[in-house]
């Protein structure tokens, strides 16, 4: 019935909506940043540890679509170990592969993130999948509390 | 039913046949706007085909043929909601304008430090931020009356007090479809000489609307909601009020005579109708109002409740589904949240079905704070909808547990 939609909620993406990986209160936490979609309410508060440039640890909590949860819950794995350098770069490769800026039919370097790569044809529901992305970008930047999709 | 046949006003309403993702198109976010029917998209390509110029201002014969039918669409209003004159039909851009020019011109006039508006907790944003424009130019305090887990009004703690100088409340929610008791808060504004705001953006599509019955001082609505165009909307206010009130803008038309020392203002409804109006789309929401005159706004208020009772029985015997807004006087709209699903994979998921609905906050960020939901799932009918379509929403949403497991 939803076979056209399966490019988008493939069974990685409720897999990661069912049991978010790192989703938990992180107490300490180096910077903690909340990210708001006002289209649709999303909300999502994540947390990193950065220890000499590096991501030693990323959590988040919140409450938001099977997009926008199954994203943070990949984005967290595979910040999780890496310079503040890489993540930004995962961060702008994500945006522009969500965006529609890189048309390539296939992300073999992004792995498991790879599934999200098919919002681009859902366009009301990129910034559910570059929420977590937005708010990581901002916490690696050291910006403002909140940061918002629009 | 005799006489109420939803194939036949279907026909009327060419965008229905369409098709969505392959399936033909199910609009049920109807509260967000409704579709248009031929005699409404007809009637605006009349306009600017055969009778369009400036209103008010020419003496040439277009003008003179335009400020008719314009004019002609504010008597339509005025005798759709039973007003007492012409004078009282502003047109504005929206409810929202409506609501906004009331605050400005009104409140501003009216309201000042320490003062209180009433509104409740079931208000669209657009019934909420002008107030607290208002009340930060002013420093005028914004009250909320609370409502209970059914998303009905308490009447009980709706309590103006000595400061209260405005009470602005929905007629019927956007977000849980709860119809409010208004002409009993009227009563009771009135009874402490407070004058009161309808927000009738929801109810005017759903039912027959009486503002003398009803005795509110002002009612705004919308086009677009009422199977017109958007950009088009009308502030009922009753003529004392008006007359006293400023005007909010300033520009042509809405002035009697201009030097550079000052200016007099224009009469009734005018003084509110600063610059060229949208003429066009008044004639078109004239022509919408003869549309559902001819069906009847009581038939269409009837049949939509048995809808709405037909799918809200039948999403009730769904597991994990919640009906946010249960009042027991509801206009036809289905607001709910699933277990496990998010509002917006549901309407993805349902467009891909061809089901059009809405998710997210609809404007009403606070009700969501009221019932702990980040957001909800929307159905909302008009009179163009079936009992099959229900079914089609109800199968719809099944499947999507289904696949959600």
């Amino acid at each position: 019935m939803f076979d056209e939609i399966r490019d988008l909620y493939q069974e990685v993406v409720f897999d990661h909506n069912r049991n978010p990986r790192n989703f938990r209160v992180m107490e300490d936490a180096t910077r903690k940043i909340d990210g708001f979609n006002p289209l649709c309410g999303d909300r999502i508060t994540l947390y990193i540890k950065v220890n000499d440039g590096i991501i030693e640890d990323v959590s988040f909590q919140g409450s938001g679509c099977a997009i926008s949860t199954a994203s943070a819950s990949l984005m967290t794995e595979i910040v999780r170990g890496q310079s503040e350098e890489q993540a930004h770069e995962w961060f702008e490769l994500f945006h522009r592969i969500t965006t529609g800026q890189d048309e390539r039919a296939s992300f073999e370097e992004l792995g498991k993130l790879a599934v999200l790569a098919g919002v681009r044809a859902y366009p009301a529901r990129v910034k559910c999948a570059t929420l977590p992305w937005h708010s990581l970008e901002a916490a690696l930047k050291n910006e403002a509390e909140s940061v918002s999709t629009e | 039913m005799s006489g109420f046949d939803p194939g036949r006003i279907r026909a009327d309403f060419p965008i229905l046949g369409e098709f969505i993702h392959g399936k033909p198109l199910i609009y049920l976010d109807n509260a967000a706007s409704t579709q248009k029917p031929r005699a409404v998209i007809e009637a605006t390509s009349r306009v600017y085909e055969h009778d369009y110029a400036n209103v008010h201002r020419g003496v040439h014969t277009l003008s003179q043929r335009a400020t008719d039918l314009f004019e002609g669409a504010r008597e339509k209003v005025r005798a759709f909601i039973n007003a007492g004159s012409d004078k009282e039909i502003v047109f504005v851009r929206g409810t929202t304008e409506a609501i906004n020019l009331v605050a400005q011109s009104y409140g501003r006039a009216n309201i000042g430090a320490g003062d209180e508006i009433l509104i409740t907790a079931m208000e669209h944003h657009s019934n909420i931020v002008p107030w607290q424009l208002l009340c930060q130019q002013t420093g005028a305090v914004l009250k909320v009356a609370p409502m209970n887990q059914a998303g009905e009004l308490i009447l009980d703690r709706f309590e103006l007090s000595e400061r209260t100088r405005l009470v602005s409340v929905a007629h019927m929610s956007n977000a849980l479809g709860t119809l409010n008791p208004v002409k009993r808060i009227v009563e009771l504004a009135h009874g402490r000489g407070v004058p009161v705001l309808l927000d009738g953006a929801q109810a005017v599509p759903h039912g027959a609307v009486d503002v003398q019955a009803l005795d509110c001082d002002f009612y705004a609505f919308s086009g677009h909601k009422l199977y017109g165009p958007s950009g088009i909307g009308v502030l009922y206010g009753k003529a004392k009020l008006l007359d006293a009130m400023p005007p909010w803008q300033g520009g042509g038309d809405m002035i009697r005579m201009v030097t550079f020392e000052r200016s007099e203002y224009n009469t009734l409804p005018y003084k509110f109708e600063a610059g060229t109006p949208d003429i066009a789309g008044a004639i078109a929401l004239g022509a919408a109002i003869d549309y559902l005159q001819g069906i009847g706004m009581e038939a269409i208020a009837e049949y939509e409740q048995r809808l709405l009772h037909y799918a809200t029985e039948k999403a009730k015997a769904i597991r994990g589904l919640k009906i946010i807004g249960e009042a027991a006087e509801k206009g036809a709209i289905l607001s709910f949240t699933l277990e496990h699903v998010h509002p917006h994979d549901i309407g993805t998921l349902l467009d891909q079905l061809g089901i059009a609905v809405r998710a997210g906050h609809h404007c009403a960020m606070p009700v969501m704070d009221f019932y702990r939901v980040p957001a909800t799932t929307r159905a909302s009918f008009a009179c163009y909808n079936t009992f099959e379509e229900v079914d089609a929403l109800i199968e719809g949403v099944q499947q999507i547990i289904e696949v959600f497991g």
